[in-house]
């Protein structure tokens, strides 16, 4: 089981460890950044190293390494768009025009378990970069980037469409799942050299009718792939959440209204690593509203594949609690029994039941981007 | 030769401090300071070599015009800042 968790802010980086201390048992040991726009952090499970992303409004976007823990950081490079063809421009749907310029880092991940020193990065406006040395250097995907079908990505949430979700197949690091906002669901075979859109399945409520069912406008908020069963994926969808179990060739609607009333809107989804069958999401009110639902903080679990969800609610905040968490604020353990998940309004949670039962660790944070357990 | 003084905001990154160099446009005077310090570069200039969207350079009191190839033109003892724009928040 992980001891440590690392949470990315608005205001820092924390790591908190599970000291025993306090009513949680978890306590925050480390700040780091402090001060800054923390919008991204990876702890590289093959070698212990964690990156960090920061955000600085007038600076850009950087990214930090650190090999003890957080002690000291060094700042490594940061993935660079290459000069756009002279005479080109690429407009979005609304005819703003998509700059060749990096914007900020929404998703890094580790690449396979053989691959030392591989790390992805999705960003926003839409580029998916690779890095063999450890974040040293850093290449654009092109044959994604230059997909024409690339250029019809839109955002979601933000002005421009953004990676936020890359899953990297454990038996097979060449076979790569990533999730875009909004452009779907694309899958690679070969580490990147071609694309499939692949989406059979999902639908939209926010398209006109022939648009419904196109895989390239579906608005994905997360996808992730049980590691013991890497054919099983889950996705949180602005208008529902769906399962594949074939790979992402078809995807199931799952969102049964029933069991998750009010709402089967959000953007964080854990699944459990040795069960596929079971996952969490945290939900909110869809839309513009983007509230717990009830001003209750809740967590909704499944453990028969979306059949039926439990909402659970022991030990998080029941009256005027107006706490959403976003897609990277929700983290699973690599045992299964342990979770986490940070809000907007700096509280974070953690279980040690599979959300049984939850400990408040801090309700004082700044707001919470991303939440993942660290070695 | 042209100096160039640098925000106070930037420094807590990457340390910049007030240098002299030779150049006779923006492009000049910046290359030769980031060829000193490369890291300071990426913090002041996008991944084109353009002005960052929220960074903004004055030249004598006057803001440069071009932010995309830095072609204003610098005089021997002018006083270039590389400033913040309230822009960024």
């Amino acid at each position: 089981m992980s001891n440590r968790i690392l949470a990315a802010t608005r205001k820092g980086l924390f790591t908190i460890e599970r000291t025993g201390q306090g009513k949680s048992g978890w306590s925050i040991t480390k700040t780091s950044f402090l001060a800054e726009h923390v919008i991204m952090t990876l702890p590289d499970h093959r070698d212990g190293s964690w990156y960090a992303s920061l955000y600085h409004g007038h600076f850009g976007s950087k990214l930090h390494r650190t090999v003890d823990k957080g002690e000291t950081w060094q700042e490594i490079a940061v993935p660079a768009y290459p000069k756009q063809p002279e005479g080109q421009v690429q407009k979005d749907m609304w005819g703003r025009v998509i700059e060749w310029k990096l914007d900020r880092i929404w998703a890094l991940e580790a690449g396979g378990g053989d691959e030392s020193g591989v790390l992805w990065c999705g960003t926003l406006p839409g580029g998916l970069f690779r890095s063999s040395d450890h974040g040293t250097s850093w290449n654009l995907v092109e044959s994604l980037w230059n997909d024409p079908r690339r250029q019809e990505w839109m955002g979601g949430g933000a002005d421009l469409p953004g990676i936020h979700s890359v899953c990297v197949d454990p038996r097979n690091a060449r076979h790569i799942t990533i999730g875009v906002s909004c452009g779907g669901v694309w899958v690679t075979n070969d580490g990147g050299v071609t694309w499939e859109c692949r989406g059979e399945g999902i639908w939209s409520a926010y398209t006109p009718p022939d648009q419904k069912e196109n895989p390239n406008v579906q608005d994905v908020h997360r996808v992730v792939q049980c590691p013991s069963n890497p054919d099983a994926l889950w996705a949180q969808h602005h208008n529902g959440i769906f399962r594949t179990t074939d790979g992402s060739a078809t995807w199931q609607d799952v969102s049964n209204l029933k069991s998750l009333s009010p709402t089967s809107f959000g953007f964080a989804v854990a699944v459990h690593p040795k069960d596929a069958n079971t996952a969490w999401f945290v939900p909110g009110v869809k839309d513009e509203h983007r509230l717990p639902p009830d001003g209750k903080v809740v967590v909704a679990r499944t453990r028969d594949g979306g059949q039926t969800y439990d909402i659970l609610r022991n030990g998080l905040p029941q009256d005027h609690a107006y706490d959403l968490t976003y897609r990277h604020g929700l983290d699973i353990d690599a045992s299964g029994n342990r979770l986490a998940f940070g809000s907007t309004t700096g509280s974070i949670w953690v279980t040690e039941d599979q959300g049984d039962s939850w400990q408040a660790i801090s309700e004082h944070l700044p707001p919470i981007y991303c939440v993942r357990f660290a070695d | 030769m042209p100096q160039v003084v640098f925000t106070d905001n930037i420094q807590r990154h990457v340390p910049c401090p007030p240098v002299e160099v030779a150049g006779t446009t923006v492009r000049e005077v910046l290359d030769a300071v980031f060829a000193a310090n490369e890291r300071a570069r990426g913090y002041v200039l996008d991944e084109h070599g353009a002005v960052r969207k929220h960074m903004v350079i004055f030249i004598d009191g006057t803001m440069i015009r071009d932010r995309m190839t830095l072609t204003d033109p610098v005089t021997p003892s002018s006083e270039i800042y590389v400033m913040q724009a309230l822009s960024g928040g």
